[in-house]
């Protein structure tokens, strides 16, 4: 395999969420194999600056996979083509020489673009506001070894609280439902003794919310777990609608 | 002014004087408490955790960050763990706060305060009752009972974890925590706004000053008082483990306005991360310490090998710190194996880009417990790994190598966490208080949840309600005279229209810190990167170039903003290792050193926090401290031989 590579970027280029897009094409050259693709973004991004072209936007932050920043269309496909990992772990040499890599926004209605390939997703924000929390009060905790909890019950909650809040799964959703996200939140508070009593409510609250903030229903395609970065499994969402 | 401050230290026994203390401190009836509004920067886990409690006793919160989510707050990238001192007896408990107290005033080489280091200890065991009950799935013992760890510097094991995603887990505790108050409307949650300058009238902090990246347009916040939770600052050196947006433009600018900043110097480096592979590297991920319980670190004994690891046999490598530290092995504290990997490698035993990498090897442990053991340990740490470097890290030896990781110094606090500035309270990493010369390992989370979720809501509610006579007259003018200072700031940046792009000048800065203000440093090194700095300042203000983007977003221009005060900052950070004129810790300057090539402090001269104020009239920088004692533990030298 080469160190260096070319890459042909086609990136869809919009100010905000009022004007109209369209796609724009890049070449870039001398593109190490070892750096993120972001990185490749950025060797792109000081290479407009230095041509007086508007740099391209996209978010990120942590750069290593976990706080949820980074997002957009790699090729139509969530987070790229790599399963189980977000946009700034894709790596340059996931690609082939010369190859022509397609950057587009999620699409979504709750999701209302800012610039270029960032969108706004303080929807998903409002749906843990709505309820995705335990009504326990700071300060008056009681000793958390009160209730025992079973190393394979802790386990199964934790799977479902390592999702990120990145919105792959309703980017990969045709109708752009938010299902596996709050079945995901329900999940990982249900499966705790602690979060029993109010279970039902919280469901309640989180699923009205959804409808609010203009996500779809369901399309049991699956398409959710086949893009999350944190591959959090489908399963919840029936979890979810049994329970 | 003058440079007299008070840290406002209890008197008395080292062991529950936290409790005396807040037996004295104000309180207000929660009807009062609704009518003051309080202005926290930052969602991270210190103010995320302050947010939720504040909130929860009746303040008003206005909740600021740059991100769009509190969610995404740095804090959620920490992997290991979190310590608390919890023993299953109520007997044993004194025992296990001890050691606690120990390892951190130890790892921080006497250059904290003994006090707040025995209230973190005693409080730690309360965090992770809290942190259950908010739901957060720490690992499980088969009985039911909560799991610990061991943890680099330890040698007991007191560290909770929630496999390698331990800060995502808390952070999402305390975000969910203040989402039900957003949903109570307690909190008014304000995003995608980037804090570049505080508002103080008569003597107070009263405000903040906001520049909102969505449109640009600048803002101003008003409050009783303000809590700074914005984080550390190691990305000076371009190249860390922090996120890319995670700055010091809060802190600076405080400092600016008169706060005090204690011991820039005091950076740590962390020992394991992925070295970096080429020249747009943005970053560098830590691989979690916790690797070290099971991974050997080794070289080659050959020098300058291009073996490959696997087909090099036991007798030719070197396992040079279980060579050099019989006693604790792969988990010396975190400056020394740091230390140690630079050193080996400068000699040309290095492997990687640019020789600058070191074996951790997780074989031996994968013969003695099994693959399936150290999968289900480490899952997530050696999956993010391969995707990262692309090899199978359960076949092939990690590359490691330190990389700068988190900043003890910070904004000058006193023992209620206020800076010298009236009404402004620091958490967090932004303060300087517990760590002293270096950060024990799995006590950032602590001290963070401590800061937020126990300490600050009692001595802010103290504050307020001893300072209820707020005097409104002159708010306005303080406001407008901020909001023109950052409008002209951010137009003198605009105005430059040179040649060359932020990152520029960023990797530039970054090259120089670490090759003189990092791992090790000297007085020639560091009055040589003291000119280079100046000189790379200079050039920034004459070459930079920000795009013209016809709309308020302009990313370039929340960089430029961000560097400017990184710059201004290397310059103190490198003063302050000039000025300590010893090894302590993490700062070790070669001068000073044992036979052993330890760390040698001198007590006589620098048992004391350094505090820098800063002079607008001139200008300048001056240099006071605050002297430590230390009733309850002796004075005395590290040992991990």
């Amino acid at each position: 395999m080469k160190d260096f590579i070319s890459i042909k970027f086609k990136v869809w280029r919009q100010i905000s969420n009022d004007s109209n897009g369209s796609y724009e094409e890049f070449s870039l050259e001398k593109v190490s194999v070892k750096i993120s693709l972001l990185e490749a973004l950025d060797q792109l991004n000081e290479e407009l600056i230095s041509k007086d072209i508007r740099p391209i936007t996209f978010d990120h932050d942590c750069r290593e996979g976990i706080c949820g920043s980074c997002g957009f269309l790699v090729n139509g496909q969530p987070h790229g083509p790599k399963k189980g990992t977000t946009t700034c772990q894709l790596y340059m040499r996931n690609f082939k020489d010369n190859a022509l890599i397609i950057l587009e926004p999620w699409r979504a209605k709750s999701f209302p673009i800012i610039q270029d390939l960032s969108v706004d997703r303080n929807a998903l924000d409002k749906l843990i506001i709505s309820g995705g929390y335990f009504s326990t009060e700071t300060g008056n905790a009681p000793d958390a070894n009160l209730i025992p909890i079973s190393p394979k019950k802790a386990f199964s909650s934790f799977e479902t609280a390592t999702c990120i809040g990145c919105g792959a799964c309703v980017a990969g959703c045709k109708n752009a439902s938010s299902s596996l996200f709050v079945a995901a939140k329900l999940a990982h508070l249900g499966q705790l003794p602690q979060g029993i009593n109010d279970k039902k409510e919280r469901s309640k609250k989180m699923r009205k919310q959804m409808t609010i903030e203009g996500f779809g229903q369901c399309s049991n395609n699956l398409e959710c777990e086949a893009v999350c970065p944190k591959e959090i499994s489908a399963d919840w969402i029936s979890w979810m609608n049994k329970s | 002014m003058n440079n007299f401050i008070n840290p406002n230290l209890p008197t008395g026994e080292v062991e529950g004087a936290w409790q005396k203390t807040v037996k004295h401190l104000s309180n207000l009836t929660s009807e009062k408490k609704n009518k003051f509004e309080i202005i926290i920067v930052g969602c991270g886990l210190s103010g995320s955790s302050a947010a939720a409690t504040l909130a929860e006793e009746g303040f008003k919160i206005k909740l600021i960050t740059y991100h769009d989510s509190p969610r995404r707050a740095h804090s959620v990238s920490a992997q290991g763990g979190i310590n608390a001192a919890r023993s299953l007896s109520g007997e044993k408990n004194k025992v296990v706060i001890d050691q606690l107290f120990k390892d951190t005033v130890l790892g921080g080489d006497f250059r904290a305060r003994e006090v707040s280091c025995q209230r973190l200890s005693e409080l730690s065991s309360s965090i992770i009752d809290q942190c259950v009950s908010q739901g957060v799935p720490f690992a499980r013992e088969y009985d039911g009972t909560l799991a610990t760890r061991r943890f680099g510097g330890a040698v007991v094991s007191r560290t909770f974890y929630a496999r390698g995603q331990t800060g995502q887990q808390l952070l999402y505790g305390a975000y969910q925590a203040l989402s039900r108050q957003v949903n109570l409307g307690n909190i008014e949650l304000i995003t995608k706004r980037d804090v570049l300058d505080l508002v103080i009238v008569n003597n107070i902090a009263r405000g903040v000053i906001a520049r909102n990246l969505i449109n640009g347009n600048l803002e101003t916040h008003k409050a009783h008082c303000v809590v700074l939770a914005t984080g550390g600052y190691s990305n000076v050196y371009y190249l860390s483990t922090n996120s890319l947006k995670s700055n010091a433009t809060a802190i600076w600018r405080a400092h600016k306005r008169g706060a005090n900043f204690a011991n820039p110097s005091f950076t740590q480096i962390h020992p394991t991360c992925i070295p970096p592979g080429g020249i747009y590297q943005s970053k560098l991920t830590l691989m979690s310490e916790s690797l070290r319980n099971d991974g050997r670190i080794w070289l080659p004994k050959k020098i300058d090998s291009k073996d490959d690891p696997e087909n090099i046999p036991e007798h030719e490598r070197d396992y040079f710190l279980e060579r050099q530290y019989p006693k604790y092995g792969n988990l010396v504290p975190r400056d020394v194996a740091s230390r140690r990997a630079r050193e080996i490698c400068e000699k040309g035993f290095g492997i990687g880009f640019g020789g600058k990498g070191v074996y951790l090897d997780l074989q031996d442990s994968i013969k003695k417990d099994g693959l399936e053991v150290i999968k289900a340990k480490y899952g997530n740490l050696l999956e993010m790994y391969e995707r990262i470097v692309g090899e199978d890290p359960t076949k092939v030896p990690m590359k490691i190598y330190p990389a700068p990781h988190y900043t003890m110094g910070g904004l000058w606090v006193d023992y209620n966490l206020m800076s010298n500035i009236d009404g402004l309270f620091v958490l967090g990493e932004a303060n300087y208080s517990v760590h002293g010369a270096n950060r024990l390992g799995a006590n950032a989370l602590l001290q963070c949840l401590c800061d937020g979720y126990f300490i600050s809501p009692k001595t802010i509610t103290s504050w307020l309600a001893n300072n209820k006579e707020i005097d409104n007259r002159s708010i306005d003018e303080a406001c407008k005279e901020a909001l023109n200072y950052v409008d002209k700031k951010i137009k003198a940046l605009l105005k430059i229209k040179g040649e060359k792009p932020v990152d520029y000048f960023h990797r530039a800065l970054g090259e120089i810190m670490i090759s003189k203000c990092g791992i090790s440093r000297n007085r020639n090194d560091l009055k040589s990167a003291l000119e280079e700095v100046e000189i790379l300042s200079n050039n920034f203000y004459s070459n930079l170039k920000i795009p013209e983007t016809n709309s308020g977003l302009n990313v370039e221009l929340e960089k430029a903003l961000r560097l400017e005060d990184f710059i201004e900052l290397s310059i103190l950070m490198i003063k302050d290792a000039i000025e300590r004129e010893e090894s302590c810790g993490a700062h070790f300057r070669e001068e000073y050193q044992t036979k052993e090539g330890e760390a040698k402090r001198n007590d006589e001269l620098f048992s004391h926090i350094a505090i820098w104020k800063f002079n607008s009239d001139n200008n300048s920088h001056i240099r006071f401290s605050e002297d430590l004692n230390f009733k309850k533990i002796n004075l005395n030298t590290r040992n991990y031989k």
